[in-house]
């Protein structure tokens, strides 16, 4: 089991919180993670985070829709059993494209929601009965909470943290295994 | 900011005027050289020589009288094949004038209703883009008066139901001549157009009163406010009402009933599709300091969403009308699918699927190149929108884009960009007085 110490410095304010992290970042401090009770705008880009790719994933996994709902009504509707159902031309698929377009549609968009939906539980590590990895109860109510990890320079990065506003700053044995 | 129309732009939409003005003439001159049945039997024989599956194409649509939506009516009244011709490639170049026409009025008009919304939705980022907005509005009264002109001149080579021997022997049209009648068609035209250019003209003078007064003074900015609401709603009203007179009664024996929506997505996307490409521009040369990015970001999103929007409309119109299949419906689009194959269908590839796959990406929506090229091929696409709503009931099979077509473009194009960039430089590029002009000149997405 190995241990290491990291330092939590609370804050109340997120346009504080904001600053810090500006500070933080500019006297090269690595942040391991921050906790904030709501989106704070611009946080990420403060952090330097990259940005998401989800998107990319949405747009691939509607493609993949398409593709199989294209795929299976051209296999029931027009190669398997080619009916004459009310008049409508099953001869070829584009023939009777229009009558297949709703559904080409609503599939495009289910996929593209749901995949991505689990893609984004997937990659955050959420699913029911997940044990939380709350350092702190009240960063999910009006605390914000940023986590250093400490490398035997405690003393400065206290006073550091103290002068960007912190109204507490505690130093944690965190367990690497817990959660 | 200030901004003056150049001496160059204005002798060069001056050239295109003229250019075009030179196209139109050869359109009614080339087309009146068939004066008479006889010079169209020989037309027809000629054509018939150039190959067999031509010959066997004129053959076909003729046989077929399905195909003729706007000649059907002709053919019934015992008008032979050569005289129907005849008549279709006289129609040919007024309803090429009025395409050009329509369209070019068309923008003015959407981007006058987005406008409209601008204020009456408070939005906080678009104030900075309304000088270049009022500017395209300038071009409705004229545009609009010159659409009306058009119609009147041409009379039943548009209007198959302003001929009164037609409507004598038509009594599908004779059912209709309550609200399709010429008095009737002249004095709707002049309410809707009157009430748009009211609009323009107090939207205006209002916005320019707003710059000049007390900068806590806002009477001016809530009389905007009032005015763009109850334009909103004349201009639902009327705007429906216009596309039945102006675009739907070319084929009188045809109704749909969300016609009036598609044609306003189609003006709509266009009018945003010209803000941004003159926002562009004038940017390019530096007028617009306070136009930042997010701003193009913004127009990008609505030229994107709003080209879908009109898909929608219009896969909705087709796809109910192909699916019951009822015989007095369907004939307004087996003309088009047989007859403008490639312009009704192309016209969807380039108002959607362009629109769709080059600006979902959210960084390219940034890209001045970028916005503007979706904006050349999303202007195209809705051109051809307009030519097939247009041109299937008057020039039927026998169309084509030439010399009057794009001579009309010309003409109209050049004289948009005179009355716009004129409009432009009449007022300073920033609505300074504005309540919301902070907020947008900060505008960050």
């Amino acid at each position: 089991m190995e241990t290491s110490k990291v330092i939590h410095a609370i804050y109340t304010d997120d346009d504080v919180l904001m600053n810090a992290v500006k500070t933080v970042r500019s006297e090269k401090h690595h942040i391991e993670e921050i906790y904030t009770p709501f989106p704070v705008h611009g946080l990420d880009k403060a952090m330097g985070l990259a940005p998401t790719r989800l998107a990319i994933t949405a747009f691939l996994y509607g493609c993949l829709g398409l593709a199989v709902a294209i795929w299976m009504m051209d296999f029931i509707m027009i190669k398997d059993w080619p009916q004459d159902i009310g008049g409508k031309p099953s001869f070829s698929f584009l023939e009777n494209l229009p009558a297949f377009v709703p559904i080409m549609f609503e599939l495009t968009v289910f996929f593209s929601a749901h995949l991505m939906v689990i893609t984004f539980y997937m990659r955050s590590r959420l699913w029911p009965f997940k044990s939380a990895e709350n350092p702190d109860p009240r960063t999910t109510d009006d605390h914000f909470l940023m986590e250093i990890t400490v490398r035997n320079n405690e003393e400065a990065l206290a006073t550091l943290l103290k002068s960007t506003g912190a109204v507490e700053i505690n130093i944690v044995d965190k367990n690497e295994d817990a959660h | 900011m200030e901004y003056k129309i150049s001496n160059r732009l204005r002798i060069g939409a001056i050239i295109l005027m003229v250019l075009g003005a030179l196209g139109i003439g050869y359109g009614f001159m080339d087309s009146h050289q068939y004066q008479n049945v006889d010079d169209v039997k020989e037309l027809l024989a000629s054509e018939s020589h150039h190959g067999v599956s031509h010959d066997a194409e004129v053959a076909g649509s003729h046989g077929d009288s399905e195909a003729h939506a706007g000649g059907e009516s002709v053919e019934e009244h015992g008008v032979s094949h050569e005289e129907h011709v005849l008549h279709q490639i006289h129609n040919r170049p007024y309803s090429a004038l009025y395409v050009g026409a329509l369209f070019f009025f068309f923008i003015a008009l959407g981007a006058l209703a987005f406008y409209a919304i601008q204020f009456a939705s408070q939005a906080g980022w678009s104030p900075v883009l309304f000088r270049v907005m009022e500017a395209i509005t300038a071009y409705v009264l004229p545009g609009g008066l010159l659409v009306l002109l058009i119609a009147f001149v041409a009379d039943s080579h548009i209007f198959i139901w302003m001929d009164e021997s037609v409507v004598a022997t038509d009594t599908i049209i004779q059912n209709k001549t309550s609200w399709l009648n010429k008095t009737g068609f002249f004095i709707r035209g002049i309410i809707y157009l009157a009430g748009w250019a009211l609009y323009r003209h107090f939207a205006v003078k209002f916005s320019v009163a707003q710059d000049l007064a007390d900068i806590n003074d806002n009477r001016n900015f809530k009389k905007s406010f009032r005015i763009a609401a109850g334009f909103l709603v004349f201009y639902i009203y009327t705007e429906s009402m216009m596309s039945w007179d102006w675009i739907m009664s070319v084929d009188p024996h045809w109704f749909s009933t969300l016609f009036g929506w598609y044609v306003f997505a189609s003006m709509f996307v266009s009018g945003i599709t010209v803000i941004a490409l003159i926002t562009i521009f004038l940017k390019s040369k530096g007028l617009l300091p306070f136009v930042n990015d997010s701003h193009l970001h913004d127009l990008a999103k609505f030229m994107f969403g709003i080209s879908i929007f009109w898909t929608y409309l219009w896969f909705s119109q087709f796809m109910l009308i192909w699916y019951a299949n009822i015989p007095e419906e369907v004939v307004y689009f087996v003309t088009r699918i047989e007859d403008y194959n490639l312009p009704f269908f192309g016209m969807v590839a380039l108002n959607f699927l362009f629109p769709l796959l080059l600006l979902m990406n959210s960084d390219f929506k940034r890209v001045p190149w970028f916005v503007v090229l979706t904006g050349i091929v999303i202007l195209f696409g809705h051109y051809l929108d307009v030519y097939t709503m247009i041109m299937p009931a008057t020039a039927g099979e026998r169309w084509f884009i030439g010399a009057p077509e794009i001579g009309s473009i010309l003409f109209f194009g050049g004289l948009f960009m005179l009355i716009v960039f004129t409009a432009l430089g009449k007022n300073p590029l920033l609505a300074k007085g504005n309540p919301f002009i902070k907020e947008s000149e900060h505008f960050h997405y």
